[in-house]
């Protein structure tokens, strides 16, 4: 298997989502070739890193705010839809 | 090496009672589900306008069009998906309105196949996130997910962020399922390649690097400022 074979399978090898066969063969490849194997362990510390990151939280004031515009359109809404019907 | 372990979002048991309810008029059902979802909501919108104002106001609109077409969800998706799929067209237009002149087409941007192979593969310290303080790292991770092209970021922000299945996510966004996978790819890879820059592995007494403003791209830290 050549790198740029491995990369092409990357997403589904680091998603668990391929064959036994496949697999053994990316494992194969990835306890020879240390550039694929950095790459395969980088790319999942940066899954992983943004997947725990909580980048843009959503504050609890700006939420409450949020929710109560949401609720009283939605209202205003209905009223208008019964007062048509 | 042990695979992914994806951040589910779990449909909750009582889901589609809610979703009924609020389909016969029942706002506060409806209210539930802003619950549940807003703060997913609010990140996506936020990283594809990539500015707070439109993000809520994405937040608004989709929970306003999801309400007001509730009927036409007939449960086939979890109601996530669905609401995800609304939300992701809201940003999107939001983004069409404010930024015309940076809209590139969908097509061009997937042309681009120089991230297909790394050409420099460094490895990282053993843990990244300590060589700097949380306020850098946010920083860090916030520019260097912004210089992604739009369609890689959001495939990776609604797959590998908030957990959708790639099938999920090629429904929320309207692709295949192969363009799904190629594109969360492309993106994993670049986003892996501009934090090498910043967390790759360095001798004693070799500067770290700080993140510059505007495209994400690392400058080294003098140390003739600040110590």
């Amino acid at each position: 298997m050549k790198c740029s074979e491995f990369l092409q399978e990357l997403t589904n090898y680091l998603d668990g989502v391929i064959d036994d066969r496949t697999k053994s063969e990316l494992e194969d490849h990835l306890s020879w070739c240390h550039n694929c194997y950095v790459v395969c362990d980088t790319t999942k510390k940066t899954i992983e890193i943004y997947r725990d990151s909580q980048l843009y939280e959503l504050p609890d004031d700006l939420r409450n705010r949020l929710r109560s515009a949401i609720v009283t359109k939605c209202q205003a809404r209905k009223k208008a839809d019964s007062g048509n019907a | 090496m042990n695979t992914i372990q994806p951040k589910v979002v779990e449909p909750v048991s009582d889901e589609l009672t809610l979703v009924q309810a609020a389909k016969n008029g029942d706002v506060s059902a409806f209210e539930e589900l802003v619950k549940r979802y807003d703060r997913n909501v609010f990140r996506i919108a936020q990283h594809i306008t990539q500015n707070r104002e439109d993000a809520e106001d994405v937040v608004q609109d989709a929970f306003l069009k999801a309400y007001s077409n509730l009927k036409q969800f007939q449960g086939q998706s979890k109601f996530y998906t669905w609401l995800v799929r609304i939300a992701v067209n809201e940003a999107l237009m939001k983004l069409r309105r404010r930024r015309p002149e940076r809209t590139v087409s969908l097509d061009e941007e997937v042309k681009t196949e120089e991230d297909s192979v790394p050409r420099e593969v460094a490895d990282w310290s053993p843990n990244p996130e300590q060589q700097y303080n949380q306020a850098e790292l946010r920083e860090i991770l916030t520019k260097t997910i912004q210089g992604l092209p739009q369609t890689f970021r959001t495939v990776f922000v609604l797959r590998d962020v908030e957990g959708l299945s790639t099938e999920e996510t090629a429904e929320a966004l309207d692709l295949s399922i192969p363009a799904v996978k190629s594109r969360l790819l492309r993106a994993r890879l670049q986003l892996r390649e501009r934090l090498s820059r910043f967390f790759q592995r360095r001798e004693p007494g070799e500067p770290k690097l700080e993140i510059e403003d505007g495209d994400g791209i690392p400058k080294i830290e003098r140390g003739d400022g600040n110590q």
